[in-house]
């Protein structure tokens, strides 16, 4: 630890070079709510921290005239939440950030760390994905777009090359009738690790599902989309036939781990139990807005 | 390496102190800046004991870095009390006896400050969930939650 710098850049050009300048050591810092701890527990030893959160871009959240959002990699949770539209819009991508951890943790976790730090189980990213939210990137080669879930590689791992960083998430905008879902499970009330996630994203028009998109945490090494999922709901009414062919098509794909959160029978049941119960949120959602 | 020089506002006064880079605001404020109100319980943001305000938003002090106070308010439990006169929740935690050990209060006393301060009529569904982030290994916590709903009540019917 003696031989560890902070750095706060304030532009994205500098925090780019300066990450790429400290080389395989550097460690990104947004909420520091993975990092602090992986450091104290000694899993991570970084040579250099790069603070991101005084770069405007990586703070800010902006709705563009046609109803985008573009929001910062370093966005808490509870400034998320505090946004006067944010959450009208996408309440279910704001209730699963809000389900990382406590009080506390929301006044610094964000999305762009829940993302990097790559846990299958990780809350924000199943409804980032079924949001169909795209994730900007910049590195020493320019900026780039890519789906949230071409980002997640495996388990504490992810697709993005040595140097890049992620700016910020870009939320498209919303046909009428359009509202979303997030679900987890977990054996107590608050404060835990999910056991299944599920995000569901769709539009309805007159009564029929025009999109939908679904995706599930905690159930494979990465966080799946289920395309199959939201190709059953579209084009019905979210009649039962057309639900449980899309809860059947989660649990096709579930491939979880068996541990003492949940066993692969569990966490393959709950998959399509939760989806039903999304489906029904989201759809309520329309139907009440 | 050299020390860091941070330029912040602990509890509205303007400070001035040196930190190592990976050394955390807890241990600043319990180390150089004397102020031990803030308890470490887990140092893994689980347990709340530490929780101070950044920029007026709750957080573990033990997952924030020092060097990340620059420029920013920072409020801790020693800021709670004013010119002597503790806060309505100070006042009644020792009424209603809402306390055992001691380590975990000034952690829940900030964040039902906050509470407070946003909702100023919560339910006791909402004060458990908002205090989850608070552990509290004597009370088992009813004590707790019903000295921040009595101190609501009390704050509503002086607003009146």
């Amino acid at each position: 630890m003696s031989d560890l710098h902070y750095l706060s850049p304030r532009t994205l050009d500098e925090a780019i070079k300066a990450f790429s300048d400290a080389g395989e050591t550097a460690r990104i810092l947004a909420g520091g709510t993975d990092l602090l701890v992986q450091m104290r527990a000694g899993t991570v030893r970084p040579g250099t921290i790069i603070d991101i959160k005084k770069i405007g871009e990586m703070t800010d959240i902006e709705e563009a005239p046609d109803g985008s959002f573009v929001v910062g990699a370093a966005v808490s949770g509870a400034v998320l939440a505090e946004h006067p539209r944010f959450g009208a819009v996408w309440p279910g991508v704001l209730e699963a950030v809000n389900l990382i951890g406590s009080t506390q943790i929301q006044g610094r976790a964000s999305a762009g760390g829940n993302l990097c730090n790559a846990s299958p189980a990780g809350d924000s990213v199943p409804a980032l994905v079924a949001a169909g939210a795209t994730v900007t990137v910049a590195g020493p080669n320019g900026r780039r777009q890519l789906p949230v879930e071409a980002v997640p590689a495996g388990p504490g791992r992810t697709n993005l090359a040595r140097g890049e960083i992620v700016v910020g998430f870009r939320f498209p905008p919303r046909p009428p009738g359009s509202s979303d879902a997030y679900l987890r499970m977990i054996p107590r009330t608050e404060m835990d690790i999910a056991v299944v996630g599920c995000g569901v994203s769709l539009t309805l028009r007159d009564g029929i599902c025009t999109a939908a998109r679904v995706a599930l945490g905690a159930v494979a090494p990465t966080v799946l989309l289920v395309e199959a999922a939201g190709k059953a709901l579209t084009g019905s009414k979210l009649d039962d036939a057309a639900v449980d062919a899309a809860a059947a098509a989660c649990r096709a794909v579930c491939r979880p781990i068996d541990d003492k959160r949940g066993t692969i029978e569990y966490r393959t049941k709950i998959a399509g139990v939760l989806l039903k119960r999304a489906v029904r949120i989201a759809a309520d959602r329309v139907r009440g807005a | 390496m050299a020390k860091l020089q941070v330029s912040t506002t602990i509890n509205g006064e303007p400070v001035e102190f040196l930190c190592s880079p990976g050394e955390t605001m807890l241990d600043a404020l319990r180390g150089p800046l004397g102020l031990t109100g803030s308890k470490e319980g887990c140092g893994s943001g689980d347990c709340g004991a530490c929780t101070i305000t950044l920029d007026g938003r709750l957080v573990c002090s033990c997952l924030v870095l020092a060097a990340e106070a620059e420029g920013r308010q920072i409020g801790t439990i020693e800021g709670m009390a004013k010119g002597g006169h503790l806060h309505p929740l100070q006042t009644k935690f020792l009424e209603m006896a809402a306390l055992q050990c001691g380590i975990c209060t000034p952690g829940v006393l900030m964040a039902a400050r906050a509470l407070l301060e946003r909702n100023p009529d919560p339910t006791e569904e909402e004060v458990r969930f908002w205090l989850a982030g608070n552990l509290c290994r004597c009370t088992g916590y009813d004590k707790i939650v019903r000295a921040v709903l009595e101190t609501a009540a009390e704050l509503r019917e002086a607003a009146q």
